[in-house]
């Protein structure tokens, strides 16, 4: 018989991811309805890849399959790294992504919270470490659903036909033109890719993705510390650059709405298990990981950092942690 | 080929000066390994070691001479610290030298007791007071339970008795990590 | 109206109180048999002033306070004292506890009151009839509460009236301020003369309104200065700390007395027992019980102590699927080893449990770090790193993280989605802590005795060393002196001779020149003893198991090793 509380809310970390997938689902509606439903095939396989590893896993390790399993974490893995890969990307590719991140980077260190890296994050860097090309052919928003289906399937790429550049590509490659570089209005006024914010269609995404976000905030889900200093972070220091020299650094707006922002700092940012847990920590990390994500986006080769720049920030989190302990009660003026 | 040469050596006087003094500006002082490991050690003065006190056994440890497993009082525990504190590897209790027993204290049967203060003379801690043909306890919250009192005693008065658990002393147990619920 | 702060965390549990308001307080049935603990306060154990067979009177002192850290025991009811024996202590332990256990005679015979004027008797005297009254706090620490009122030094102090009540089910503090108000008021007047408060504030939380009215009241009909604030109902915010922040806006750490900060916090409860004690002289022999939970009837009843829980179970009719019981409330209660075990100071409120009223926790998962715990908890603690240490047995690590802070208040385990028993590691690492300090404390003390008595025996080595080369060096200018020495100087020879033999090269031993007087006396002694011990034959050797004998053998042998051992030193340190 347990002792006391012996009353508990009703609460499960199996709610917990399964709010986290709802959240997601209005970003995940806009992106079918403008670039088709080929993410959908590879949410599908990659949350299969995600429960068979853990699956497998969890047998090799001795753990009750079906209350880990039914904890959803694994699902929500998947679902992130899917999201931040471009919706073409070959199946093997999906498949291998999201077992490194569910056999090595969470179930080798330990299983669920025992992580200390970011195990959707970590799988995206080292993709995009090991096949550049794939990870950064993004389709153009009309790319029909039986190419995205046979792209998928392994089909043949005719690469310039089918694929652009990313705004945050787009711009990198324009302001980078050793013969004659172009300012940031140039490349925007003439890129195909680029909307009315960001890139073209993916600000509505960014934008359902917010909305996701707050619903999680209301929810009580995550806290607003790690979202409010992620994008106050991007904002100031894009934003600082940007005051330098508006011609060669673009507007912390764009800096906002483009690539991973509003995915990252409602959904990767604010994973609990590899991210620091007191507030002010909670700050630090966001604030970090923005800085980073700003100075790879605007001097890196990659184009977009929030992967590496998470994976930075989740190295520091046992030091953040240990030196931003809060005041305790009655022990504030220590 | 010369100027890396000076380099590399500058580099290694520089780094090495700057160690060697951090090794002695933030120099810890540090308790002589044998307070430490006499720190670890129960205090209960029994002897069961082979050595006259615990104080003796630490000494010995710390040069080398005796194994860090010879201690019954103060079990698996106070090997694994004092394998932790030695860098060594944990080893069993060596039975040679006794098992883990229970906490216990030496309790005299006062009518039995003759007054020789055989035992008196023989407690390590001074726990049993009494004079010459006086009758002689102990002092319960004083005595270690070394049991070397017991064969001093010439008439054998003195049994060990294991100090029971109060609601003072009681300690909540590990939670059982439960992976499955109960049905 | 004051300014009301804020503390930080809380939860907010369906509260169930609202079963047993609904009927007014009952005086609980006197029962045949009643155990009455003599430990019921925090402190020393007060010492049992009777034996079985004596019969007391109700209300006369059975346990007399242990020092000035404890409090008084009283008889509930007159009878008969049938035993002073350990029994089953009113503790999730189970562990039994001296107790004076008293069959009634129905007669409820009360001893003569000896009610004080509070104005006119100096407090030492007023604190110490609340102390030998055995009076405690009644909002479930029993610390005594003479030990509380001292009038502040140099800092206007304030007096906190606690009705706050914020666990979910309790209702006794509820229903005494409704119906016993004007008694709190004039308790919290004597409390607040003591301790020279300025300004006397009872917080009460806002889903007790009646109480809040009644209250209001009593502080009007009785023209004091008292007032009344009503708190959001948010657990824990009946917390001492927490209520005394929510009121003051101070916050009292742990380890520090609330005095040093200019206030004092009193349950209401505790405030009518000090009427009770000084006005009209009666000790405290009764409270105000919750019974409720997975009863027919929850209601709240006045029970004597050492009333068995069970007794008030069957009044209020537990249903047939109870099948625990907690005392205090579900989020800090404690699990009773059986339902018999009796009422005491603390018991604030009886629960029956079932499987359906606090179903089993879902499996504990591992923390995902959410944080939630940290949301919640009203100590500003990091639950979730003191969780991580205690686990795994890092206690210093876990202290570092304010251990010690933690008010065991439960929110951090009520909101884990992990279902961790994160208060259960708290509470693990606690008594695990306090062990070790007690065995440090006894070890410390032991080397230290050790050290001395070797120190001693040093010195007494090299007096007797120094003597005895003082006696030879005095003996041998005698020797020098006199040709042949007398016969009355044969003792003061002996050092001499023994320097004579040495010097021939023969090898002599002192005791071997006269039998030593005492270890006749021993072996006289041992004889006698010997004899007296064939008379009584030992018992319990006949049917040794063979473990048996093989331990007694084992022990007889280490027994052998140590003789040898301790005469090898011996001889060592003679050397």
């Amino acid at each position: 018989m347990n002792n006391s509380p012996y009353i508990r809310q009703p609460a499960s970390v199996q709610t917990v991811m399964l709010k986290v997938l709802l959240a997601l689902l209005p970003g995940i509606g806009a992106y079918v309805w403008l670039f088709g439903a080929g993410v959908l095939v590879n949410l599908a396989i990659a949350s299969a890849a995600a429960l068979a590893g853990e699956a497998l896993m969890l047998k090799a390790r001795g753990r009750p399959l079906d209350i880990y399993l039914a904890d959803l974490s694994a699902v929500v893995t998947a679902w992130l790294i899917v999201l931040t890969f471009p919706p073409i990307v070959p199946w093997w590719l999906t498949v291998a992504a999201t077992l490194f991140a569910i056999v090595i980077v969470k179930q080798l260190y330990g299983g669920l919270g025992q992580n200390p890296f970011n195990p959707a994050m970590a799988a995206y860097a080292i993709m995009i470490v090991a096949f550049p090309a794939l990870i950064s052919q993004w389709p153009h928003s009309g790319l029909d659903f039986a190419t995205q289906l046979d792209l998928i399937r392994g089909g043949s790429r005719n690469i310039d036909a089918i694929t652009g550049a990313t705004p945050l590509d787009a711009l990198r490659t324009g302001l980078r033109q050793a013969v004659t570089p172009m300012t940031v209005q140039q490349v925007i006024a003439g890129g195909p890719a680029f909307g009315v914010l960001g890139g073209k269609g993916w600000e509505w995404i960014a934008g359902c993705y917010l909305l996701g976000g707050l619903w999680l905030w209301q929810q009580r889900v995550i806290t607003w510390h790690l979202p409010l200093a992620f994008l106050a972070g991007i904002a100031v220091f894009a934003g600082a650059l940007w005051g330098i020299d508006p011609g060669a650094f673009a507007s912390p707006l764009f800096h906002l709405v483009s690539g991973g922002t509003l995915l990252g700092a409602f959904f990767i940012v604010t994973d609990p298990v590899s991210g620091a847990t007191t507030p002010r920590g909670k700050l630090i990390f966001a604030v970090g990981v923005a800085l980073i994500t700003v100075i790879i986006r605007t001097f890196g080769a990659y184009p977009d950092g929030i992967a590496f720049a998470v994976l930075l920030m989740n190295i520091c989190v046992p030091l953040i942690d240990m030196k931003t302990q809060p005041p305790v009660f009655g022990h504030k003026d220590d | 080929m010369l100027t890396a040469l000076l380099v590399m050596s500058l580099g290694a006087v520089v780094l090495g000066a700057a160690l060697g003094w951090a090794a002695i500006r933030f120099k810890v002082e540090g308790d002589p390994l044998v307070d430490k490991i006499d720190a670890i050690l129960p205090q209960t003065q029994c002897g069961q070691c082979g050595h006259p006190g615990c104080r003796p056994y630490a000494t010995a440890i710390a040069k080398g001479e005796a194994d860090i497993n010879q201690c019954p009082p103060g079990g698996e525990e106070g090997i694994r610290k004092l394998a932790d504190l030695l860098g060594r590897e944990f080893k069993p209790l060596n039975a040679e030298h006794g098992v883990e027993k229970p906490k216990s204290v030496a309790v005299i049967d006062e009518v039995t007791c003759i007054g020789c203060t055989l035992c008196i003379q023989a407690c390590p801690v001074d726990a049993i007071v009494g004079a010459a043909k006086q009758m002689h306890t102990v002092v319960a919250p004083l005595c270690t339970g070394c049991e070397l009192c017991l064969p001093p005693c010439p008439v054998n008065c003195i049994t060990m008795e294991p100090i029971g658990e109060s609601v003072e002393t009681w300690k909540w147990k590990y939670p059982v990590v439960r992976i499955k619920a109960a049905a | 109206m004051g300014k009301l702060f804020d503390f930080h965390g809380g939860v907010k549990p369906q509260t169930h109180k609202q079963h047993s308001t609904r009927e007014p307080i009952a005086v609980a049935p006197l029962p045949d048999l009643l155990v009455v603990p003599l430990h019921q306060s925090i402190g020393g154990t007060p010492h049992p002033l009777v034996q079985a067979g004596e019969s007391v009177m109700k209300g006369q002192r059975i346990g007399a306070a242990d020092g000035n850290v404890s409090a008084a025991v009283h008889a509930p009811t007159s009878g008969q004292v049938i035993a002073v024996e350990p029994r089953v202590m009113t503790h999730t332990s189970g562990l039994p506890m001296l107790s004076v256990v008293i069959e009634s005679d129905g007669e409820e015979a009360w001893v003569a009151p000896e009610p004080v004027n509070y104005r006119s008797t100096p407090p030492d005297e007023i604190r110490d009839q609340l102390r030998d009254a055995g009076v405690v706090g009644l909002g479930g620490a029993v610390f005594p509460s003479h030990l509380k009122l001292n009038a502040g030094k140099d800092m206007p102090m304030t007096l906190v009236l606690n009705g706050a009540e914020c666990e979910p089910y309790i209702t006794c503090d509820d229903m005494l301020m409704r119906e016993r108000a004007q008694d709190i008021v004039r308790g919290g007047r004597i409390m607040r003369d003591m301790l020279g408060a300025g300004q006397v504030l009872i917080g009460i939380e806002d889903n007790k309104p009646e109480a809040a009215a009644a209250m209001r009241a009593a502080v009007a009909a009785l023209g004091e200065d008292m007032r009344v604030i009503v708190v959001p109902t948010r657990y824990p915010a009946g917390g001492a700390k927490q209520l005394i922040r929510s009121l003051t806006g101070i916050e009292v750490p742990h380890s520090k007395r609330s005095t040093d900060f200019g206030v004092q916090c009193f349950n209401v409860g505790t405030a009518y027992a000090i009427h009770q004690a000084i006005d009209l002289g009666r000790p405290l022999i009764s409270r105000i019980v919750t019974v409720s939970g997975n009863v027919e009837r929850p209601r709240n009843y006045e029970v004597l102590f050492g009333t068995p829980m069970s007794h008030l179970l069957q009044l209020a009719g537990a249903k047939p699927d109870t099948d625990r019981t907690l005392m205090g409330g579900p989020m800090m209660g404690y699990l009773m080893p059986n339902p018999d075990v009796p009422v005491v100071k603390a018991t604030n409120c009886v629960i029956a449990g079932s499987r359906a009223l606090f179903p089993p926790s879902p499996p504990e998962m591992p923390c995902i770090r959410c944080t939630a715990c940290v949301e919640v908890c009203p100590a500003d603690l990091q639950p979730h790193e003191m969780y991580w240490f205690a686990r795994a047995r890092n206690f210093g690590k876990a202290q570092e993280y304010h251990l010690f802070d933690c008010i065991e208040c439960g929110c951090c385990a009520y909101v884990c989605p992990s279902h961790i028993p994160l208060v259960d590691y708290y509470r693990f690492a606690k008594t695990e802590i306090w062990a070790r300090e007690r065995e440090k404390e006894a070890a410390d003390q032991a080397r230290a005795r050790f050290e001395f008595r070797n120190l001693r025996e040093e010195r007494d080595q090299q007096e007797k060393t120094a003597k005895l080369a003082a006696k030879t060096a005095a003996s041998r200018q005698t020797a020098e002196k006199r040709v042949a020495p007398k016969p009355s100087a044969i003792a003061d020879a002996r050092p001499a001779a023994i320097e004579a033999a040495h010097a021939e090269g023969t090898v002599a031993s002192a005791p071997a020149l006269s039998v030593d007087p005492k270890k006749a006396l021993i072996e006289a002694a041992i004889e006698r003893a010997r004899k007296q011990r064939e008379a009584i034959a030992p018992k319990n050797t006949e049917n040794l198991s063979e473990a048996q004998k093989a331990e007694i053998a084992e022990i007889e042998a280490r027994r052998a090793k140590i003789r040898e051992m301790a005469k090898t030193h011996d001889e060592d340190a003679s050397k």
